[in-house]
């Protein structure tokens, strides 16, 4: 599904160069669910933005389902992450002007999905992650859950076969964060997505995860497999 | 994204600032009006002007000659026509195809007879005038007291003010009702000669060398004819070359033809001989200004003599296309402020969008997209700015032509509306605005389709 070969993101700073990451090379098979950990500046959000299409990598080669991201125009990166890839923030990164519905429905809005179509998906995905009672809310009235509630069903308007999440737990407390976490591994499960997760809590990692890959100065470090 | 979801969300955008954004669109639509007033005004003078000179009666007018006639008048002309003998007569035929010409609204004979009007048992020597129905819109008659001939064909007359004082000293309007008499002379074709030919002007046929033997010719015989005065003017209306001198008596030019009455020009036709009607001289009037001369040049090629004032409208229009073009630039000095509070609105919306920028690009949007949604904001504020403004500009307008209603009523003169909006300028002006915030947006557009979505996301 996804393998990186040698990948490296340099930028240039001040008079030095900074690695953020540097010759990565990892596959990660249809349907897994990983974790990157890894302490902060290891390269582990770079590596994602870089499945995610975010970024362009300085050298080496991202390909997801056999394209090569490194070498697709913007538009068709664009193309990609609005049909293959849903994405959830440590931030949620909600659009605060718009309602729930509205903002689950912004991908579809991209992807040019009927109108009609985008109302009954919509409901779908809303009541996937338990808003189903949230429709007309905005973010600012929901509780931290349900906002991440409301962005994983944002990530999932568009079916996309991999799911990245950035941190996902990172402003939730403990219990919440282990609920939205259970609610994407059932996800992973029943709609048989790809996750890749960014997390700096090993003990969540280790519970949900199928592999655990450890990165430091941008290099990979190791990669451990749970049973 | 679809144009219709673009619309929705640039509206929706918009409407999450509404001060911001409908500060900007009211200075749209200021800069809108300006314009529109401006150029409305523009229009308005120029209309005014062309009404004002085709009222005069002397730009919309071509006076048709047989190159026969007149010879020597005009050495040039006479020299580029080689057999004038041979050019063709002002008939009844020539007239009508005159008639058929494209702009032609008109083709009258110019009629201009001696005449003595009998009121109260006195006679009043007198130039009479015939007169097409057209000119009811000539200047002259905007002054007209009474009321215009009610037919071409009627037994009515106008009388010119000096003339109608000289019947009626003390009150000339107390003529309008009255009925006068009108002595004139009568062109009476003369009997057959002795010998068998036909020998009458305005007799069957016509030999056209005139080697002698063929004695044409016509009387002159008083007549009287009953009128019913219509109407009382000022001044004579400009009614053609004025050969004679100035007409005081104006009949309805088809009642001058259908009394025959006799002219001193009909002593040319006499000289010809012949059957059939002919004219000396033809007035014919053309619809539009600036198009006498498409309609001279068909004359011409039916090998007529033309003359015509040169037309005015020609300068006329240049000058007001500078005009247009000094009220267009001021009118424009608003827009362009205008424009710059659309880039300062839109740069502000995507330094505060960033972040919204960056989500939509993670979750699909391109930079076509992104940059559309600014577009599409952009060209929605100037669709409302532009109808704002030319409602807007109408109220100026209306206030224009109100303030100079006022100021023309205590001059003593006939209001005139100077500022008039044609239908095209409201679409154009719509369509300037959208153009030109559109303009406006494409710095900040590009700016928000530039934005790094990482560093967006990273650092808000």
């Amino acid at each position: 599904m996804v393998r990186t070969e040698n990948v490296c993101r340099h930028y240039r700073m001040g008079g030095g160069v900074i690695r953020a990451v540097d010759g990565i090379s990892l596959t990660i098979e249809r349907g897994e669910f990983v974790a990157l950990l890894g302490q902060s500046g290891s390269g582990k959000s770079t590596l994602l933005n870089l499945l995610a299409g975010l970024d362009r990598p300085t050298s080496g080669s991202v390909l997801v389902q056999n394209r090569d991201l490194a070498k697709m125009l913007l538009e068709d990166l664009a193309q990609y992450r609005r049909n293959d890839v849903g994405m959830v923030f440590q931030a949620f990164h909600l659009i605060p002007s718009m309602t729930i519905t509205e903002n689950v429905e912004l991908p579809m809005r991209f992807a040019e999905v009927d109108r009609a179509e985008r109302a009954q998906r919509v409901r779908q995905a809303l009541e996937q992650v338990g808003l189903g009672h949230r429709f007309e809310h905005r973010p600012s009235e929901l509780s931290g859950g349900e906002q991440q509630r409301a962005s994983l069903a944002r990530a999932l308007a568009n079916r996309p076969q991999l799911l990245l999440a950035d941190e996902p737990t990172g402003n939730l407390d403990s219990r919440t964060g282990e609920d939205i976490l259970n609610l994407i591994h059932d996800l992973s499960l029943s709609l048989g997505m790809t996750v890749v997760m960014v997390t700096h809590e090993r003990a969540l990692a280790e519970r949900f995860a199928q592999r655990l890959i450890f990165l430091g100065d941008g290099k990979l470090l190791s990669q451990e497999a749970l049973a | 994204m679809k144009s219709y979801d673009l619309l929705e969300l640039a509206v929706r955008n918009l409407r999450q600032s509404k001060l911001r954004n409908a500060l900007t669109t009211i200075g749209i639509s200021v800069g809108v009006a300006s314009l529109v007033a401006m150029l409305s005004l523009g229009v308005g003078l120029q209309q005014l002007a062309t009404r004002r000179l085709a009222g005069s009666g002397m730009f919309d007018t071509v006076f048709v000659t047989s190159k026969q006639d007149f010879r020597g008048f005009d050495r040039e002309d006479d020299q580029k026509t080689e057999h004038p003998e041979k050019a063709p007569v002002l008939d009844e035929p020539a007239r009508e195809r005159m008639a058929h010409l494209p702009y032609v609204t008109e083709v009258e004979p110019e009629v201009r007879v001696m005449g003595e009007v009998v009121y109260d048992s006195q006679t009043h020597f007198g130039f009479v005038t015939g007169l097409p129905m057209s000119a009811r819109d000539n200047e002259a008659f905007d002054n007209l007291q009474g009321k215009f001939f009610s037919g071409p064909n009627v037994d009515e007359v106008i009388l010119l003010n000096d003339f109608a004082k000289e019947l009626e000293p003390n009150d000339p309007i107390h003529l309008i009702g009255q009925e006068v008499t009108l002595r004139y002379g009568e062109r009476r074709a003369l009997p057959a000669d002795s010998d068998d030919r036909p020998q009458l002007s305005g007799a069957q046929s016509r030999s056209s060398d005139s080697t002698g033997g063929d004695d044409f010719g016509f009387s002159v015989v008083r007549k009287s004819q009953a009128l019913k005065v219509v109407g009382i003017i000022q001044e004579e209306p400009y009614g053609g070359m004025r050969t004679v001198s100035r007409g005081r008596i104006f009949l309805p030019v088809d009642l001058t033809e259908k009394l025959s009455m006799a002219q001193f020009t009909d002593m040319r036709s006499s000289l010809r001989g012949g059957g059939g009607k002919t004219y000396i001289t033809l007035t014919v009037r053309v619809k539009d200004p600036g198009k006498v001369a498409e309609v001279q040049d068909a004359i011409n090629k039916m090998g007529f003599r033309t003359f015509s004032v040169l037309d005015a409208t020609k300068s006329l229009r240049r000058f007001f296309t500078v005009l247009d073009l000094f009220l267009g630039i001021f009118g424009s000095l608003a827009l362009a402020v205008a424009t710059l509070a659309i880039i300062n609105t839109l740069v502000m919306a995507v330094l505060e969008r960033r972040r919204e920028i960056g989500v939509m690009k993670a979750i699909g949007a391109s930079d076509s997209d992104v940059k559309r949604l600014f577009f599409a904001e952009a060209g929605a504020m100037g669709f409302f700015g532009g109808v704002l403004g030319i409602g807007l500009g109408f109220a100026i307008g209306k206030a224009i032509n109100v303030g100079t209603s006022i100021y023309m009523h205590r001059h003593q003169l006939p209001s005139e509306a100077v500022w008039i909006l044609p239908p095209w300028l409201i679409g154009a002006a719509i369509a300037f605005s959208i153009v030109v915030s559109l303009l406006a947006g494409l710095y900040p557009a590009s700016r928000a389709a530039r934005l790094d979505p990482v560093q967006t996301l990273k650092y808000e």
